[in-house]
């Protein structure tokens, strides 16, 4: 038995870590045993963890399996990193169409959770660019499937948070870029209204948007972000910057209200005075954290959460204000605070997170009992304007709101694979 | 075949070092002259056509062969028929298994295996290879470990058959030296490093696979006789080798 812990670092719990290595070994061991697969643990509550169980390490599973440079077709094991995806295809022009804020993320991970990134209203979530997957099940069934095979496990494996099986293999369709750089434009906005309006302005033009909001404000001021692969071939093979790493995990959060205000402050007007067009490489301006190894200890040793909802465009604009005014009185919340609109598309995934509306995302240090209470007024504003909280993220969501916000659950269930289960799912439904 | 093709065979090729150390060459860390062919040799098909294939996606040029590791004829065989294909220019044998001690001195069938596969076998892989290669140059590189600098209670079986190896590798080294041939020989001692032959093993203290493939496709790039991976394992082995028998036997290693 080994400690675990998740990205946000709440605790760690001893688990039975046996680690995957191989296409074949994976289903063998999968089948009439128990257990949950993790993938890079990059998820930030408990949807990657299974306290006193067995988790199946995935990220040995790390081979490409084909690849058609012409079509741009991908097969892989479920272990292999976003990072090392992108970097063998972009020498040869291509990317992958959706990814999140970190590469360090595996391709089943990214299938379980469904991730989405800042292209959403252009090109959906993960899972609308996989062809299809191997799913090992622990009844020893191997299933492919895939949006026109066994559509079914198909839309309950895609953001079924690994509970309908292993998946071991993946194909993908990869996006044709002509190089690695990206036009990119920063708006400062000193509202809502503002933000709103530079939204839907900008999603005709713009493939990438997404804005930073300063949480302690109030009023919703904040930074667009926006941006579009530009038509420049390669100017330098690497990004070539050279990782920094936090060393140590510090006794105390170095986030708090001072440390917050004065950054966010200080952000803002920097970058007021930086606002326009620039050119970046696609690293470093779409996973800004990647190269800053382990930033997540310097939210000290009670770890941190991330609280992100999704909530219906019409209703959208009210209950972020709300959102926003909740978290200033609380003067919790942390610079890592991301505004941005989701296009108007259904997920594949029964149980996916996006959905049309406009999202909401904030890393808040464990202070206990207040960040609760917070999380408790939050909750009831996502509630009652019909939103959800994103599981990937999530440690704590009552089992009301998981109810409400996901309506196609009972459907999933049929597919869930009794031999999984994970401490959010014996949290959220039971077993 | 046009001259410039750089030819590397990895034996072992399924071992998780090996397939990182390939990653490397197959992406260009050390750019060879040349177009880079490699031929990997293992004993299980299916899992060398897995390692293969992903070599393939990253751009290496890939040939599999499979032999039986414990049969000296075949070794001969193999090598012999590679070499004819075209001679290499660099050789990685890689092969090895992490064996159960309490195991090998219960069952001499296990401990004779684990010297084979672990000993005698990169011995005469290295030494066919090295037949060939001699006239014209090149590197030999074969993993040791650590465990072969001192025979230790918790793994001399192991550590036995990797001593075989350092012996095996100096010898090697001063034969060429006198010969004045242009083929280096590099020893490689890696400390405990995570793969799955350690997976079973508590994960702190276990280097990671690819610092340590860096460290090894380096190394024999610069043809240094011998290359500890990490390189602190240089400095500890350096104290565990001289310690007096009377404090070492009373530790429990
Ligand atoms: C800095 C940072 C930025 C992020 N930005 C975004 C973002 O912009 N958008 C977004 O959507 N997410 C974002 N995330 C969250 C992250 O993308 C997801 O949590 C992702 O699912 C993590 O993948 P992982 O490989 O680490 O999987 P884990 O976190 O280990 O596991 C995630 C889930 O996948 C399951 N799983 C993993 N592998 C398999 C498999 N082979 N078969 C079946 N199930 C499997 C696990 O059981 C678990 O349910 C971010 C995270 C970080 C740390």
């Amino acid at each position: 038995m080994v400690k675990v812990s998740s990205w946000g670092r709440l605790d760690s719990h001893e688990h039975d870590l046996v680690p995957l290595s191989d296409r074949d070994q994976a289903v063998r061991a999968v089948a009439g045993s128990r257990g949950l697969a993790q993938g890079n643990a990059r998820s930030y509550g408990d949807v990657c963890l299974n306290p006193d169980g067995r988790l199946w390490r995935m990220t040995g599973l790390d081979r490409f399996i084909a690849f058609d440079p012409a079509t741009g077709r991908l097969r892989c094991e479920a272990g292999v990193l976003l990072r090392n995806i992108q970097r063998m295809s972009i020498a040869r022009g291509w990317l992958l169409p959706v990814t999140p804020g970190t590469q360090m993320i595996t391709v089943g991970g990214a299938i379980a959770n469904d991730v989405h990134g800042k292209n959403h209203h252009v090109l959906g979530s993960f899972g609308d660019h996989v062809l299809g997957l191997r799913l090992a099940r622990t009844d020893g069934r191997v299933i492919d499937c895939g949006p026109d095979i066994e559509p079914g496990w198909f839309a309950a494996t895609v953001g079924g948070m690994g509970l309908t099986g292993v998946i071991v293999e993946a194909e993908l369709q990869l996006r044709r870029v002509s190089g690695p750089w990206l036009v990119t434009d920063t708006v400062p906005y000193r509202n809502l209204d503002e933000f709103f309006a530079l939204a839907d302005s900008s999603e005709a033009g713009w493939e990438q948007t997404v804005s930073w909001v300063d949480c302690l404000s109030g009023i919703g001021r904040g930074l667009f972000f926006r941006a579009n692969l530009a038509g420049i071939p390669d100017r330098e093979a690497q990004s070539g910057r050279k990782p920094k790493r936090v060393p140590f995990v510090p006794p105390v959060s170095l986030v708090n209200g001072l440390s917050l205000r004065a950054f966010n402050e200080t952000y803002y007007r920097a970058n007021v005075l930086k606002a326009g067009y620039a050119i970046a490489h696609f690293e470093k301006y779409t996973y800004p954290l990647d190269n800053l190894h382990d930033w997540n200890r310097m939210y000290g040793p009670r770890g941190f959460y991330q609280y992100q909802s999704v909530v219906p465009r019409e209703a959208g604009r009210v209950a972020i204000q709300a959102m926003l005014e909740t978290i200033k009185a609380s003067g919790q919340g942390s610079f890592l605070a991301v505004l941005k609109t989701f296009g108007d598309r259904a997920s594949r995934g029964m149980m996916s997170f996006p959905r049309p509306g406009v999202t909401l995302a904030l890393d808040f240090p464990n202070r206990g009992e207040r960040t609760n209470a917070l999380f408790d007024r939050l909750d009831a504003i996502v509630r009652d304007a019909g939103g959800r909280i994103y599981a990937a993220k999530d440690a704590r969501m009552p089992r009301d709101l998981f109810e409400s916000g996901y309506p196609r659950l009972a459907e999933f269930l049929q597919y869930r694979d009794p031999g999984i289960s994970s401490s959010m799912s014996r949290r959220l439904i039971g077993s | 075949m046009p001259d410039s093709l750089q030819r590397i065979v990895i034996v072992g090729a399924t071992s998780s070092i090996a397939e990182h150390c390939a990653r490397l060459w197959a992406t260009g860390h050390r750019p060879v002259e040349g177009a880079l062919a490699l031929t990997l040799v293992g004993r299980d098909a299916g899992r060398l056509e897995r390692v293969a294939a992903d070599l393939r996606v990253r751009g290496a040029t890939v040939l599999v062969r499979t032999v039986d590791f414990s049969d000296p004829r075949a070794i001969r065989l193999l090598t012999d028929g590679i070499v004819a294909d075209g001679m290499p220019q660099q050789v990685l044998i890689a092969h090895g298994s992490l064996p159960d001690q309490q195991q090998c001195q219960r069952d001499l069938a296990a401990a004779y295996e684990a010297l084979d596969v672990n000993g005698v076998s990169p011995v005469l892989f290295a030494e066919a290879f090295a037949g060939h290669m001699e006239p014209v140059g090149g590197v030999i590189t074969i993993i040791g470990s650590v465990a072969g600098d001192r025979g230790r209670r918790s793994n001399y079986v192991y550590g036995a058959a990797k001593g075989l190896v350092t012996r095996y590798a100096q010898g090697l080294q001063h034969r060429l030296a006198g010969s004045g041939s242009n083929l280096k020989v590099v020893l490689v001692k890696p400390g405990p490093t995570a793969t799955p032959m350690t997976a079973h093993l508590p994960q702190k203290g276990l280097a990671p696979v690819e610092q340590v493939a860096r460290q090894i496709v380096d190394g024999s790039a610069a043809g240094k006789p011998v290359v500890y991976a990490p390189g602190k394992w240089f400095v500890i082995m350096m104290i565990i080798r001289h310690l007096p028998a009377f404090v070492f036997n009373k530790m429990n290693i």
